[in-house]
Formats: structure tokens, C-alpha cells, sequence
């Protein structure tokens, strides 16, 4: 029977709150959101807190919104209910099938969009979604509210711009009219974590010129989860399959997958590469040329 | 704290590291929801918290203080077994029942909000869960069974 070490527990009543106890604790105290990461980490003593400040009570956290040109995920909302979103699914279609296929329904009734990102397990489906997405992080602490670009938000495994003392609270995307999107995933079954995965984002002018390209990337060891390299050759170029090739092979030669258990080193390059080539094609089939005629 | 299990209050004074699960079957002594895997991939843990599926195992007893949450136990109502729990005794869809229990929570979950799903809707409902021996074929055909047994009772069929 797994059992975690001792620790302390509090329910927070606000989002203020939460900030205070972390202060107070120091680094010893973490969050608890979902628990999904948490709780299985803390059963194996690989994380054992000495205050776990639970969250789940701050509906100022959770719901999914459009505001001021951004489509905005409270860091408390679950996987399932960014599924079950039509306003999510419609401005961003790569959220729900990147939703599609993390973990299971019932983990997804538990986990959070916030505790996902915070984990930032280098296989984590949504780190790759809103890099390319271009999303903004909200972390709030004694301070008051700051901004992170999600491309500068993950600092290697399990690390972010996230400081001891603070909490995410939101991600802000901003809204892309005409926009395409897509996000698809290798894994061994259902459920089960990326052997690699690739998401995109496409912008194309009226000749089907890309003109903003974002292209995320899980699971295959780059640190930021983003093929800046294959972004950068699209840009300005028709989007056909001659350049989503040399995309998809500027995304393979540049990741860093490591050999584990999902796989050896060449196949998961493998996979970067012609999983980028999928995701750009299906993102450029649901992109509008020249944007929206609004 | 207290937690209000199938309808009743209870009120415990618990370590902040027990589980659900254990709360459940060890303090409660409510065992018909299982304690597999204890890593949330199997689903025999599977119990409602405040209406919706939830890995017991990966849950914290005091997370659930203020909350209620519903057990295989509370399936059988007045009038006898639950539909699901009926038909999955008709259609065989248990063997040994190990991951009987949190088969039939979301079963009864699936549907709840959609009384007539599809049979991928009915998979992709309980892949989150194991059955060791009966195959899932038997466990899809009695959900289906009971999706229909429950439109027949409505009168819609
Ligand atoms: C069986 C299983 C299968 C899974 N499969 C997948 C998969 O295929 N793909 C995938 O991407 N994920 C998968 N997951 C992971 C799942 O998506 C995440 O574990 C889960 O959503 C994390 O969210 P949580 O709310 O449970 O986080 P928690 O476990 O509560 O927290 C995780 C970390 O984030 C911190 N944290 C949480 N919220 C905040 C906040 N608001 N501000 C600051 N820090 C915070 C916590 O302190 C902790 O360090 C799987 C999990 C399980 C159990
Ligand atoms: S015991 Fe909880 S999922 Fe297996
Ligand atoms: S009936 Fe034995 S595990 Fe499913």
C-alpha cells in the first residue's frame, strides 16, 4: 500500500489565502489542485510537503471565458470541462483533441488545465497545445498579478516560471480569427501518455501563404515544447505538403527525445517529425484563408 | 472532518494522508468499492464526488470533507437492484467482480447523462477502467442492455 509521508492540510478560502500560506510555509507547502500528479508522487515519496493547500473550494479559478480578444481557462477548470466547452472548441479545435486523449474520463473529471502545466512533466499533452497556441500564463503572488508567455514558462522537468509563492490562476489565448488548429498524439493505448505528439496553429493570407504558424511539441525533449525551427522555415511560404515536410523535418532534427520504456531515441524523432507534417495539414484544412471577412 | 456518504453524515477525525478509498472501506466499512491498482489506472476505486466519477485512490479523505460522495452501495434502490446492476447479472458482465463496483459507477453515470450512448461512447466511457477476466465485450453489451431496459420503462421505444 502506497502511503504518503505526513503533512499538513488546509483548505484555502481565496485566492489571497492561498498566496499567505505559501508565504508563510515556504517552498514546503504546495499546492493541490486535481491532486492527479500530486497525490501519486507524494504516495511514492518522490514530493513529500510538509502543507498541501487545496484549491478546489475557488470557483474564481475554474470557468472558461472570451474577453478583450482572448479565450481565458481559469487554472482550477477540469479536462472535462474544457472538452465539454463549444466556445473553446469552436475558437480552437486543437483543445479538444488534445482533451480527446489525456488520460481518461474519469481522470478528467479530477485533473486541472492549471495543475497540468504546473506539473510540467516533459510528456504533458497541454504544455505542447498552448505553446503553440501562444497563450500567456497569469501567476498571481504577494505582488499582485504578472504575465508569462507559456514559451518562457517552462524552465526543464517539473519546473516553471512559477514561483514558491505564487499560483497560476489563468491562461489567456489570444483569438486568432480564421486561424486553423490540430493537435494529434502517438501513445501505446488508450489513455496513456504521448510517445510523442505535435500541435499546430495556422494563420494563411488569401494566396494560402502562412503568415503566423505556431507548432508545440510533447514528449520529445524539448525543454520549451515548441519547433521554433520548423516555424520559422513556414513562415511565408504556401502551406502544401513540400513545406509542411521540411517542417516536419527541421522538428525531427531539432528535438532531443530520450530512450525509455515508450520508445528508442530514432523512433521518436521519427515521430516528431511526421506527426508535425499531420498536424499542419489538419490545422491548414480547418484554417480560413485570409482570416474571417469580419 | 464529515463527509456525506450515500446520503448519510459522517464525521471523522482522519491523518490528512488516507485516502478516499481507505476512508471508505476501512473507517466506513463500506467495501464494495475495491482498492486495485492504487495508481488511478484501473478504476475499481471509482466512486461519485459531488455527482461526478472520481479515482478514490487518488483522492484525499479531507478533500472530500464538505462533499458528498455515492458508492456501489448506494445503487440498489427501494425497488430492488439498480438497472445497470441488473442487467449486468443478465448479459454476464462480471466474472470474478473485481472491477464490478466502478463498471457499474460509471455505468450509471454514462447513463444518467445520456440514456442512449452509442457503443464507442459506452468504451470510451470506461477506458479508464480494467476487467481482468470477463473481456469488455460482455461489459459494453450490458450497459447497452440497461440503456435499453431504461427507454423501455420510459416508454420511448
Ligand atoms: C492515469 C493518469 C493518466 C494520465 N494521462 C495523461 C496524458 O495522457 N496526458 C497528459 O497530459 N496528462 C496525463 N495525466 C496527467 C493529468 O493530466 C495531470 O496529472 C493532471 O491534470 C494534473 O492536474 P491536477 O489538477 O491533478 O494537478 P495536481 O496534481 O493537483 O498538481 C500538479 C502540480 O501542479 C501544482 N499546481 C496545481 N495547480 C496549481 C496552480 N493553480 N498554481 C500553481 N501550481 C499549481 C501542484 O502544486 C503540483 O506541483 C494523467 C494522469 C493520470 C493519473
Ligand atoms: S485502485 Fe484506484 S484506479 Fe486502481
Ligand atoms: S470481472 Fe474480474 S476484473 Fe472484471
Amino acid at each position: 500500500m502506497q502511503v504518503p509521508a505526513f503533512f499538513e492540510y488546509q483548505r484555502a478560502t481565496s485566492v489571497e489565502h492561498v498566496v499567505t500560506l505559501l508565504e508563510r510555509f515556504g517552498p514546503e507547502a504546495r499546492i493541490v489542485a486535481g491532486g492527479h500528479s500530486l497525490i501519486p508522487m507524494m504516495k511514492l515519496r518522490l514530493a513529500q510537503p510538509e502543507l498541501l493547500v487545496d484549491v478546489n473550494d475557488l470557483h474564481e479559478l475554474s470557468g472558461i471565458s472570451v474577453s478583450e480578444g482572448e479565450l481565458r481557462i481559469g487554472a482550477l477548470t477540469r479536462h472535462a470541462e474544457l472538452l465539454a466547452s463549444p466556445v473553446a472548441g469552436e475558437h480552437f479545435p486543437i483543445l479538444h483533441d488534445a482533451e480527446r486523449v489525456i488520460a481518461d474520463p474519469v481522470v478528467r473529471n479530477r485533473g486541472t488545465i492549471g495543475g497540468s502545466v504546473c506539473q510540467a512533466d516533459p510528456s504533458e499533452d497541454l504544455s505542447g497545445v498552448f505553446t503553440s497556441l501562444r497563450a500567456v500564463a497569469v501567476v498571481r503572488g504577494t505582488g499582485g498579478d504578472r504575465t508569462v508567455p507559456m514559451r518562457e514558462f517552462f524552465h526543464g522537468p517539473y519546473e516553471t516560471a512559477v514561483r514558491p509563492a505564487e499560483i497560476l490562476v489563468e491562461l489567456r489565448v489570444p483569438l486568432r480569427p480564421g486561424a486553423g488548429s490540430a493537435y494529434v498524439k502517438v501513445d501505446r493505448r488508450a489513455g496513456d501518455w504521448a510517445v510523442a505528439a505535435a500541435g499546430a496553429v495556422v494563420s494563411l493570407d488569401a494566396d494560402g501563404v502562412v503568415t503566423e504558424v505556431g507548432i508545440g511539441l510533447t514528449a520529445v525533449g524539448d525543454a520549451d515544447f515548441t519547433a521554433v525551427e520548423a516555424e520559422d522555415l513556414l513562415r511565408g511560404r504556401v502551406a502544401d505538403d513540400d513545406a509542411f515536410a521540411a517542417a516536419g523535418a527541421a522538428a525531427a532534427e531539432h528535438c532531443r527525445p530520450t530512450a525509455d520504456q515508450r520508445g528508442p531515441v530514432d523512433y521518436k524523432r521519427h515521430l516528431a517529425g511526421e506527426l508535425t507534417v499531420r498536424a499542419l495539414r489538419a490545422a491548414t484544412a480547418r484554417a480560413h484563408r485570409g482570416g474571417f471577412p469580419e | 472532518m464529515g463527509v456525506t456518504v450515500n446520503g448519510v453524515e459522517h464525521v471523522r477525525d482522519v491523518e490528512p494522508r488516507l485516502l478516499l478509498v481507505h476512508l471508505l472501506r476501512d473507517e466506513l466499512r463500506l467495501t464494495g468499492t475495491h482498492w486495485g491498482c492504487d495508481t488511478s489506472n484501473c478504476g475499481a476505486c471509482i466512486v461519485w464526488m459531488d455527482g461526478l466519477p472520481v479515482k478514490s485512490c487518488t483522492v484525499l479523505a479531507v478533500m472530500a470533507d464538505g462533499r458528498s460522495v455515492r458508492t456501489v452501495e448506494d445503487l440498489e434502490g427501494p425497488f430492488g437492484l439498480d438497472q445497470v446492476q441488473q442487467s449486468f447479472m443478465d448479459c454476464h458482465g462480471l466474472q470474478c467482480g473485481f472491477c464490478t463496483p466502478g463498471m457499474l459507477m460509471t455505468a450509471r453515470k454514462l447513463l444518467d447523462d445520456n440514456p442512449d450512448p452509442t457503443d464507442t461512447e459506452i468504451r470510451q466511457a470506461i477506458s479508464g477502467q480494467i476487467c481482468r477476466c470477463t473481456g469488455y465485450r460482455n461489459i459494453v453489451a450490458a450497459i447497452r442492455h440497461a440503456a435499453d431496459a431504461e427507454a423501455v420503462g420510459r416508454g420511448d421505444t
